[in-house]
């Protein structure tokens, strides 16, 4: 009986409105006040993984999937700068917004609640994660590496991508007790995601079972096949299938978040 | 004219607005018909285990400046915590302006200023910026934000620090920001936990300066403070919680009067002079701190003056009792936590 209430409350509708809005603006002109900083990073790291992986190890790979490597690898960057854009957001950075800012509590005196603040932290973390892979399909597109006009679908695959890393990096802070607890889901859960999801090497050479987690539990998996398919307009069934696994994980982690965040913070 | 003593300070917001929700007759209707802001009836808190807040009943009238004094850990910052609707009770009724905590906390909030204990003010921004974004969550119009925010930068003395990182500014003026922060709404409603607290004494007088022009504006002010010069200085009425219950109620004057009554006795320790005062004052209540006999009695004023006369005594001096001494007496003398 208690169990069970438990677990309705952990998914529970928040009670949002339009002041969700206000959260993600004041995110956005902290964002613009360092507009600099925020725009450089994103734009010279792909440069290198580009040279260094696609030029450099590319001249010793043969084509995959008949795409010279440096093709095959620069639809990964852009998904791969979703992950982490959104992820880092909405752990270190909401936990610092947190914990040491006491940003939130600020922000609950008003008349906004905090259910609409983890989803405008949510929301502002899907943002983030459009602002840095569009940056890096401007790279990617500049190296001549994008041979579909569907890539303009990108960004819509982005913002979603983004939200469902958002809301669960959003899990992670709501059961951090310091912020170092991050080392854990960066090193146990990124990490193989950047390497395994069919970034570097095609899904197809991994062992079995492997293919198989690779699938069922490493979201980049999905948002990387999205890209790819979007930049080489190769349109397949399998597509489809990550579609719907990203329509259905995201409002999964986007109400669990939000209920763990606030039974976090309102005791 | 009677609103002579309403126009006060170097800004003319203090004119305008805040008399738009009080002016002076509503603050004195309010005080004398009793008009309630907030009601709590048998309101409680618990954490686990830990009764923080432990069925207390009180009310804030309109208008008033209601103190809520306490040794650390009392209860104090949790019960302002519930008044703005960012804990929920666990049991009882807690009203504000007659609105349920529960049903409509976003209109309570909408009324409310509150100026918590901790800065959390926003580092990511200046000073006007953070009163700016602050305005947004309230739904305020830019252009009006602006001139609020530049009349609240004025009201608190901060105008040449407008553009200046939260970081690089003191102690004090971020206690007047935020002060200046919980101002943005127009709040008919003010909640300051602890607003002096760390505070050099210029700061703490300026802003108990402001405090007191709020308070003729006719905001309802609810303060909590362990400083007793802070509470007897700003409270129409004080209340006295400890471990989590309201253990007394009152105006300061009326507390002292009751408590310790008027004048209080120091001299230094002596076996012998402790009889002598025992025998002279034998309704009287002799408090022995360190080195020092305090003597506090219900006699009416004088009766010290009379006795030294007769009897001088070493290193003895008469002072008026205060509240702090109404403090110590009810909350005892052990360290909270």
């Amino acid at each position: 009986m208690k169990r069970s209430s438990q677990i309705t409350s952990r998914f529970a509708l928040p009670k949002l409105t339009y002041r969700v809005w206000k959260v993600w603006m004041r995110n956005w002109t902290v964002f613009m006040k360092t507009y600099k900083v925020n725009f450089f990073p994103p734009l010279l790291e792909p440069i290198f993984y580009l040279v260094a992986l696609g030029f450099g190890l590319g001249s010793l790979v043969q084509n995959i999937q008949g795409l010279p490597y440096i093709n095959f690898i620069a639809p990964a960057l852009i998904a791969i700068s979703m992950m982490n854009s959104s992820f880092f957001e909405c752990t270190y950075g909401s936990f610092v917004r947190m914990y040491y800012q006491k940003t939130f509590d600020a922000i609950i005196a008003t008349p906004v609640n905090i259910e609409e603040v983890i989803a405008g932290e949510l929301v502002w973390g899907a943002t983030r994660s459009l602002i840095s892979s569009s940056i890096v399909l401007g790279v990617v597109a500049a190296f001549g590496l994008v041979s579909s006009p569907l890539f303009i679908l990108i960004p819509v695959v982005a913002f979603f991508a983004g939200l469902m890393f958002s809301a669960i990096a959003m899990c992670f802070t709501a059961i951090a007790p310091n912020i170092d607890f991050f080392n854990y889901p960066a090193f146990l859960l990124i990490t193989p995601m950047f390497l395994l999801s069919g970034t570097f090497f095609p899904l197809a050479d991994l062992p079995g079972f492997m293919q198989i987690i690779a699938k069922a539990f490493l979201p980049l998996t999905h948002a990387v096949s999205l890209v790819r398919g979007l930049i080489v307009g190769n349109l397949e069934s399998s597509l489809l299938i990550s579609l719907v696994w990203i329509a259905a994980v995201t409002p999964f982690f986007f109400i669990l978040s939000i209920n763990l965040m606030k039974r976090k913070l309102i005791k | 004219m009677p609103f002579a003593s309403f126009t006060l300070e170097n800004s003319d917001l203090w004119k305008g607005n805040f008399l738009k929700h009080a002016t002076a007759r509503d603050i004195e209707s309010g005080l004398m018909s009793g008009e309630v802001m907030v009601r709590a009836q048998n309101l409680t808190k618990k954490y686990d285990d830990f009764v923080a807040v432990n069925s207390i009943s009180f009310e804030v009238f309109k208008g008033e400046c209601c103190g809520f004094l306490g040794p650390n850990g009392a209860g104090k910052t949790t019960t302002v915590k519930m008044i703005h609707c960012v804990l929920p009770p666990a049991s009882g009724e807690l009203t504000v302006a007659g609105m349920s905590v529960w049903e409509e906390p976003r209109e309570i909030k909408k009324m409310t200023g509150v100026a918590p204990q901790e800065d959390n003010l926003d580092p990511d921004f200046s000073v006007i910026v953070n009163l700016l974004v602050y305005a947004r969550y309230f739904d305020i119009p830019k252009s009006e934000a602006q001139k609020r925010s530049e009349e609240l930068l004025k009201f608190i003395q901060l105008e040449e620090k407008r553009d200046v990182i939260i970081g690089q500014l003191s102690t004090g003026m971020k206690r007047r920001l935020i002060l200046a922060r919980a101002l943005i709404n127009e709040p008919r409603i003010l909640l300051l936990d602890e607003p002096t607290t760390g505070l050099d004494p210029q700061a703490r007088h300026l802003i108990w300066d402001k405090i007191r022009a709020l308070k003729r504006q006719g905001v309802t002010i609810i303060l909590t403070t362990h400083y007793m010069d802070e509470a007897a200085a700003l409270c129409d009425r004080t209340l006295i919680m400890d471990y989590g219950k309201i253990i007394e109620e009152g105006r300061p004057a009326d507390l002292i009067k009751k408590h310790v009554g008027e004048d209080v006795l120091e001299v230094d320790y002596d076996d012998e002079v402790m009889k002598e005062l025992q025998e002279e004052f034998p309704g009287a209540e002799l408090e022995v701190l360190t080195d020092r006999i305090r003597v506090f009695t219900d006699q009416p004023h004088g009766v010290f003056e009379r006795f030294l006369k007769d009897f001088p005594m070493r290193g003895a001096t008469i002072r008026n009792a205060n509240l702090e001494d109404v403090f110590m007496k009810l909350t005892g003398r052990k360290l909270r936590e």
